[in-house]
């Protein structure tokens, strides 16, 4: 086969501590005393639990509904009681606690019923609900939803789907015992994906220190008649990082803040196809894993180990030595040591290793930085750690940004090679922190200021609402008063102009009539609008005692007016 | 004459320039004061009024114009007063309040009667309910500015501080731990 391969800059040989663990087949382990689910075990949404204390559950049986597209669920990984959902230390290096499901196991371990699909007869969409459903995510540590990765993208077309066996990490050999014995379902896993996003073609990659691995894969693919193509990559940490992998096999290189689907490449580790393939094909969520135990043990060994064993029941099956003082989850370059050795196995744990003095001295004093280069050198992102260092210890976060900080994979290769035996990873994962936090507090201080000021212009707009409605009423009773004054005014215009023109001489034209109507007419509109005018300015602003007593001079004034005129008649009479 | 053609030249370069200046002043303008809008961007936008200016703005403009000093806002904390002074270029002053952890208010949902008074007091707009309803605080929105403290006629409002967990969790800055050297057989 002539692949042509690529190199990545940087890297390094760290001791792979690896044979230890390979010289046993995978064991199940057994059913621990109890078991502690977290349920937030993906990148994205929390689960939601469904379950409650004292339900019976059975394998399999969902426990943890997923929050949202980018969640995977979480499921019950051995049937018995629920006995409580509260909080417990994560396996986190912060030490906190999260929300868990702890379940009883009955001992029968049994599932429930399971429905093996047909994915060539489910449309792309139901295929990614489905590995939703079944708590699918990426098992090579990040633990992203796997779904979220099927989806190809409308604009660029798939060229290679890489998947990803080469397992640099020091001290982890699960990916190699998976391949070595469990080969086909990870093939047909691939094949799944494969249809989704209909690559090209089919790179697996697997470092050079596992040619058994390799060998199972090419006989599982030429046994299920597949067109993949098994990749031995020179074994370099860290060879198994996603842009690394991508880099060595297709000589593309992710740009950075960018995708590799943007590229027409994606990325899936081996054991996620594995699962994939039991999700679909076998009804089987995720409730089980391989994780290596090694490290300060008499027996290094691979185990099938159900999601939520306390870590401490499950190093006991590898009899760790006298001196074993903590527990390293992950390997070497990338692990932590876990803040309680009773937290959970959970999804993302590939590998537990009896920490012990002897197999990891403590740290050297950390010493000045003499700006050697070397970090530089072995940087596999070709950044700059010795001035993201130099910014990040002087907390200036800008800085680090301009360096590029974000594109850090905090493989640990800095670190390792520092003559100074400076942290640098530390430093670089406390300067991405600070910077989320201040991120989170940004938008949260202007999303505030918007609320403000829009409350603040609601507030004014009410106001001049107010006002406004003010001024109208005091407007429309002003004109209220008006129109009465001015129609008992034209009752009285009109009885006088009614009385002239009776004594005005008959024989007068009807054009002069006319005329002069017209003119008293006018006369009268103009007398009623000096007195609109007039009136308006003493009659507004009335109290509702005042206006009563207007209205009762005004009734008088109707009764006294006739009374006077016909008074007037008689006397003229 | 040269003499003539030197002040003529000199003349004209100086009304083109001018032209072009007087031009760019109204084209460029620049509206408001940016000064005002940094240090508004500095100020957390609790809108609390602790400062003594009724919201975050008010009190911006006071720091712009000298009149106020750079340490009146104790939710901006020490942190804020140090970006202030590196902004503008003062000297750094200690916070003239205590410094309290972050934290939000939370009603008593039983206690609440639903007279609507934190809604109108709240100034970010976290605050939901009717008359007579009850009301509740929306977490995410809150700023804990506690200004909806006072007006709650029932007191069912309490302030909590926010508690570390997983996902607002910070790596600490990297410290070398002085350890006893151990003597003998380890604790």
């Amino acid at each position: 086969m002539l692949t042509q391969l690529f190199k990545f800059k940087g890297g390094v040989k760290p001791p792979t501590h690896k044979t230890q663990s390979t010289t046993q087949p995978i064991c199940p382990a057994p059913l621990p005393a109890r078991l502690i689910v977290p349920l937030h075990q993906n990148i994205g949404g929390t689960p939601r639990p469904v379950v409650q204390v004292g339900d019976k559950v059975l394998k399999g049986q969902l426990i943890g509904e997923a929050d949202g597209w980018i969640s995977a669920a979480i499921h019950a990984p051995t049937s018995g009681t629920v006995i409580a959902v509260e909080t417990h230390v994560q396996p986190h290096p912060s030490g906190l606690d999260a929300l868990c499901v702890v379940i009883e196991p009955d001992g029968r371990d049994e599932w429930m019923a399971r429905t093996p699909l047909d994915y060539h007869a489910l449309t792309p969409a139901q295929v990614r609900e489905h590995l939703q459903q079944f708590g699918v995510v990426g098992l090579g540590g990040a633990v992203f939803p796997t779904h979220g990765k099927l989806t190809a993208s409308k604009t660029v077309a798939m060229e290679e789907l890489i998947i990803n066996g080469a397992e640099c990490e020091p001290f982890i050999t699960c990916d190699d015992l998976l391949m070595r014995e469990r080969a086909e379902d990870i093939v047909r896993g691939i094949g799944i994906f494969r249809d989704l996003l209909q690559p090209d073609k089919v790179l697996i990659g697997i470092e050079d220190n596992k040619p058994e691995a390799a060998a199972a894969m090419r006989t599982a693919i030429s046994a299920l008649n597949e067109s993949f193509t098994v990749v031995q990559v020179p074994t370099l940490y860290p060879a198994g990082g996603a842009k690394q992998l991508i880099r060595v096999l297709t000589g593309k290189e992710v740009p950075a803040s960018r995708r590799s689907t943007d590229l027409g490449v994606q990325c899936f580790n081996v054991a996620t196809a594995y699962t994939a393939w039991r999700a679909i094909a076998h009804g089987e969520a995720v409730v089980s894993r391989l994780v290596t135990v090694t490290g300060n043990v008499e027996k290094p060994r691979n185990f099938d180990v159900l999601i939520g064993t306390p870590m401490d029941e499950l190093l006991r099956l590898a009899q760790p030595k006298a001196d074993t003082d903590g527990i390293l989850m992950g390997g070497p370059m990338m692990g932590f040591l876990v803040p309680d050795v009773q937290v959970p196995v959970v999804k993302a744990t590939n590998c537990l290793i009896a920490h012990s003095p002897a197999l990891f001295p403590p740290a050297p004093p950390e010493m000045p930085c003499i700006r050697c280069g070397a970090c530089a050198e072995v940087c596999p992102h070709e950044l700059q750690p010795f001035e993201m260092y130099w910014f990040a210890r002087a907390k200036n976060f800008g800085k680090t940004q301009e360096y590029h900080i974000f594109d850090c994979i905090e493989c640990g290769c800095c670190s390792f090679v520092c003559p100074s035996h400076i942290p640098l990873v530390q430093y670089f994962r406390f300067a991405k922190s600070e910077i989320w936090a201040r991120e989170r507090e940004k938008n949260a201080a202007d999303s505030a200021k918007d609320r403000f000021e829009f409350k603040q212009l609601r507030d004014e707009r009410e106001k001049a609402e107010k006002a406004e409605k003010l001024a109208r009423a005091a407007a429309a009773q002003a004109a209220k008063k008006a129109a009465e004054a001015s129609a008992s005014a034209s009752e009285t215009e009109n009885n006088t102009s009614l009385a002239a023109q009776e004594n005005s001489p008959g024989d007068a034209l009807a054009n002069e009539k006319e005329i002069k109507k017209a003119a008293i007419q006018a006369a009268i509109e103009r007398a009623r609008a000096q007195r609109e005018t007039a009136q308006a300015k003493n009659t507004d602003h009335l109290n509702a005692d005042q206006q009563q007593e207007l209205a009762a001079i005004e009734a008088r004034r109707q009764v006294i007016q006739p009374q006077a005129a016909s008074s007037l008649d008689e006397n003229q009479a | 004459m040269e003499i003539t053609l030197a002040i003529a030249i000199m003349a004209l370069g100086a009304i083109v320039l001018g032209a072009a200046l007087g031009f760019a002043s109204i084209k460029f303008k620049v509206e408001g004061d940016p000064l005002i809008e940094k240090i508004d961007s500095i100020l957390p936008q609790t809108q609390c009024g602790q400062c003594g200016y009724p919201g975050c703005k008010p009190y911006a403009e006071a720091i712009a114009k000298g009149e106020a000093d750079i340490n009146k806002c104790p939710p901006g904390g020490s942190e804020g007063v140090q970006r202030l002074a590196d902004l503008l270029g003062r000297e750094v002053k200690p916070l003239d309040a205590e410094e309290k952890p972050k934290a939000i208010a939370i009603i008593d949902e039983a206690t609440c009667i639903g007279c609507t008074l934190c809604i109108q007091a709240c100034p970010v707009d976290a605050i939901v309910g009717a008359a007579k309803q009850m009301h509740t605080i929306l977490p995410t929105l809150c700023t804990g500015c506690e200004l909806c403290l006072p007006p709650c006629p029932v007191e069912c409002i309490r302030m909590e501080v926010i508690p570390e967990t997983i996902d607002n969790w910070k790596w600490r800055y990297p410290v070398v731990e002085i350890k006893p050297v151990p003597t003998g057989k380890a604790a």
